[in-house]
């Protein structure tokens, strides 16, 4: 089969057999030219990765020493926030010292850097407790919650945009499309008020917010972030759903496509097998951009449903000017947004032997 | 042949049974907990709006720090009960001398810490020289300034010398911010409290909740602790508080957030609105320094351009007390002051044109992002425009920028909030305090009170220094905020009034 479909001068088809071997003979074709492929691959992959972590290492410098400048620009400082309306000055004073705080600001972010690069986020002004603590205590929550709402979105949003695409102004189209419409425009926490006063108050089935942990039971802490995950999903679904729509739509105007319906595949095979896989580029794209917002945005959903994350961490960080918890989650959202395109670009890898093989 | 099919099948379908018979239990073990909970119940879910920012009340001003501790975890010397009454607690008796300046403190014996560490003259000691000292980081330090020296004649004797009467010394020892902590565990009371309290800690999960459990080995066999387990879960959404509590989620909140979400409890069998008195008071504070507010009769047409019931209508619901000056209706000595400037559009214009602005006069309020202080700024903006007064209303963060800016920096024309600590009219004599205010006759009243110790005579000075500022008007004194109660009709013991920022639980109970 891949014998047939390699004249196709992109290769895109080659792509596809070789990430999903159908046959076990293939391997034997073309057991030269992936030797040479995959010498190459492991060329551009090093590089790429090098690249990466440079990169990481000056975004993360910049990222933290202008998120540290900001804070201290912002009017509102963390000691007299702790002491209120009715400590006298010597009380704000002694308070500062022992948080450090009279201390000039480009000192402070010193003292910071070097107690990162030995493995110390520091101490939040707030809790008292080392923020790597606090992150750590944080993602246990939002990374789940990312990862369940971005399958959720997957799972309603790539069948959705095939179906759609397949029914081009049919009916089911036109569903899709007022699906992604409303998903887009009514905001997540909105959908999850709507979600707790069904099925938490009317019909008492889930919890109403809260989460209770993962070590009483791993139910419960899935329980406790289905809706959330609902709430978050539905806005992300209708964005993905057009992004899988369009981009199907225009695989299949492709000539391989017409081929390969033309040597009497189904309708049907010609798109899971052809069409999907070669439409999967901006999916990618836009499942990693949503993982990212999900673990850094979901502030909004993650109150309604008063969960602990990471987004509430950052926000409540802001209001006390706790600069340190800040910097550190700051950080770790650069990090992670750096990973996640990272890992995007090796998925493209995958899915695009053009970009592995240095092919045009 | 015929018989290893059938067995294949066989086994193929219970495998499906088994997947399906598991995947319901774990969809429903959710629930049987819930139900499991029904049996008497010895566990209480609190809500709060805030969570605090460390739990010991020694270090930090935040309100929400004492009302997961004070008095479950933390004690002091005497306490406040619900009435707002000074009480004995880990003193039994003091006296007082009649120059007012030796407090001689009799302290019960038996107490111990969480720790087991035991409780005597020279932790007490301890624990007023950490809050007096230099490096002291008490929010509340003032209260302490006026003592000279701590002598300890035995384990059961403290005795406090003082520079001088200091009138309110023995109820601010029942705050907060003077609980008897440990010399061994203070300086981790941040995040591990450790007291002698009814309570122990167990756990924090930041961003969550508190837990705390059941003191075995509680002094006060006076009393009987009922509840085993407490949970403080923080909820800072309004709707998300109304959700918890109707889905049974959270027993109790005890300061609900949003006014105009109590009638949706009405007619619910399980919970009940509970509407009590707090010592939130909601004033719009001007700069006493700045042009035009420096003319007490600016300050004064401005009092008398709004109509206090509006206010409070607009702003919380129409459940509030409307007040006259900085005192409420549970403070001792409260006098009714609402009438010394009525609401009177006429009468204010007229003032302000003998103040020279006939014409009005435009100004900016900095106005928290709060909803409280959002809409009463809204309806105070169409009560002044009344008067032809242009007010501009600019959200400033709190408590971050507003501390800054207004609080600190004195930058402001007008701004709102609402004051928190009991008894704190004494804050129109501090100086320097952000309203600018300075009025000798005033300061005067206020030193007296703390001259002597006789009560008669404090609420006369009281009710003194509550005339002078509704006279004076240095803020407009709008209305004390309710406390908005909202528990389950089971749950007793609870605290309806709050004489001082809580949640003790020492009497709460399910009934039966």
């Amino acid at each position: 089969m891949a014998v047939i479909f390699s004249l196709f001068p992109d290769g895109r088809d080659v792509a596809w057999v070789s990430f999903f071997p159908i046959s076990p003979h293939e391997g034997e074709i073309f057991g030269r030219t992936e030797w040479c492929a995959r010498h190459q691959w492991l060329q551009i992959m090093t590089t790429l990765i090098l690249k990466r972590i440079l990169g990481l290492f000056v975004t993360l410098l910049a990222v933290s020493c202008l998120i540290f400048f900001i804070m201290g620009l912002l009017p509102g400082d963390p000691a007299a926030i702790m002491l209120g309306t009715s400590a006298s000055p010597d009380t704000l004073a002694a308070l500062q010292k022992q948080m450090g705080l009279d201390q000039p600001l480009p000192l402070r972010y010193v003292h910071w850097l070097i107690g990162v690069l030995h493995g110390d986020l520091g101490q939040s002004y707030t809790y008292g407790v080392p923020v790597a603590g606090l992150i750590v205590e944080r993602l246990a929550v939002t990374l789940p919650l990312a990862f369940l709402a971005v399958c959720l979105s997957v799972a309603i949003a790539i069948p959705l945009g095939v179906a759609a695409a397949r029914n081009r102004n049919g009916a089911l189209d036109f569903a899709a499309g007022l699906f992604s419409h409303v998903g887009i425009a009514v905001p997540g926490f909105w959908v999850g008020l709507l979600l707790i006063i069904l099925f938490s108050t009317t019909l008492g089935w889930m919890p109403a917010g809260g989460f209770p942990g993962w070590t009483p039971s791993l139910s419960a802490g899935l329980m406790a972030l289905l809706l959330p995950a609902i709430a978050l999903a539905v806005s992300q679904a209708g964005v993905l759903t057009r992004v899988c729509r369009s981009a199907v739509l225009e695989v299949m105007n492709e000539d391989f496509v017409r081929t390969a319906r033309a040597k009497g595949l189904s309708e049907r095979v010609a798109l899971w097998r052809h069409a999907v896989p070669n439409a999967m580029i901006p999916v990618v794209t836009m499942i990693g951009l949503q993982f990212t917002f999900l673990i850094a945005g979901a502030v909004l959903v993650e109150n309604v449903f008063n969960l602990p994350g990471l987004g509430r961490l950052a926000y409540q960080a802001l209001t006390q000017r706790d600069i340190v918890v800040m910097q550190s989650v700051v950080l770790f959202f650069s990090a992670l947004v750096i990973t996640m395109n990272f890992l995007v670009d090796i998925a493209y890898l995958f899915i695009d032997p053009r970009l592995r093989t240095g092919a045009r | 042949m015929m018989p290893r099919t059938y067995f294949s099948q066989a086994a193929k379908l219970s495998r499906r049974t088994a997947l399906t018979l598991a995947l319901g239990t774990a969809l429903w073990l959710p629930f049987s907990a819930v139900e499991a909970e029904a049996a008497p119940k010895t566990a209480l879910t609190l809500g709060m709006a805030i969570e605090p920012t460390g739990l010991d009340p020694t270090i930090a001003a935040p309100v929400a720090i004492g009302q997961v501790t004070w008095q479950n975890i933390f004690e002091g010397l005497v306490t406040i009960d619900s009435k707002g009454q000074v009480k004995p607690q880990l003193a039994e008796s003091w006296q007082i001398s009649p120059d007012g300046k030796t407090y001689t403190f009799k302290l019960r014996k038996g107490v111990t810490f969480h720790d087991g560490e035991a409780f005597d003259s020279s932790v007490a000691k301890f624990s007023l020289d950490r809050a007096r000292g230099e490096s002291s980081v008490n929010p509340q330090k003032r209260f302490f300034a006026s003592i000279d020296t701590i002598e300890t004649p035995d384990a059961e004797t403290l005795v406090l010398k003082l520079k001088q009467p200091a009138g309110s010394l023995i109820y601010w020892l029942g705050w907060p911010a003077s609980v008897m902590v440990a010399p061994k565990s203070a300086e981790n009371n941040r995040t591990t409290p450790i007291g002698t309290g009814p309570f122990k800690f167990v756990s924090w999960a930041k961003g969550d909740k508190v837990e705390l459990e059941k003191n075995p080995s509680y002094w006060d066999k006076n009393v009987a602790v009922k509840l085993e387990k407490a949970t403080f879960r923080f909820v800072a959404d309004a709707q998300a508080q109304a959700a918890a509590l109707k889905a049974g989620d959270i027993d109790a909140f005890p300061e609900f957030g949003a006014p105009e979400l109590m009638s949706s409890f009405e007619g619910d069998a399980r919970l009940g609105t509970f509407i009590g008195n707090t010592e939130l008071k909601v004033v719009a504070g001007m700069n006493n320094a700045r042009k035009p507010f420096d003319d007490k009769r600016v300050r004064q047409a401005l009092m008398m351009a709004v109509d206090r019931p509006t206010v409070i209508e607009g702003a919380w619901s129409g459940l509030g007390t409307a007040i006259g000056s900085h005192y409420t209706p549970n403070d001792r000595g409260y006098i009714d002051t609402t009438g010394v400037h009525p609401y009177d559009v006429e009468k204010a214009k007229a003032l302000l044109a003998e103040a020279g602005y006939p014409n009005g006069f435009s100004f900016t309020i900095k106005a928290p992002q709060m909803a409280y202080a959002q809409r009463t700024s809204q309806v105070l903006q169409a009560m002044l425009a009344e008067i032809g007064v242009t007010m501009t209303i600019e959200t400033t963060e709190f408590p971050a920028k507003w501390v800054a800016d207004v609080f600190k920096g004195g930058n402001y024309d007008m701004t709102i909030v609402a004051h928190a600590e009991p008894m704190d009219i004494d804050i129109y004599a501090r100086n320097p305090y952000y309203f600018n205010y300075k009025n000798p006759t005033f300061n005067e009243v206020i030193a007296n009170v703390e001259k002597t110790a006789d009560a008669g005579e404090q609420e006369k000075l009281y009710g003194e220094a509550q005339k002078i500022l509704a006279e004076d008007v240095p803020a407009l004194f709008l209305f004390v905020m309710p406390k908005l109660g909202v528990w389950d009709k089971k749950v007793k013991g609870l605290w309806e009034d709050e004489p001082i920022p809580s949640n003790v639980l020492t009497d709460v109970h399910w009934e039966d």
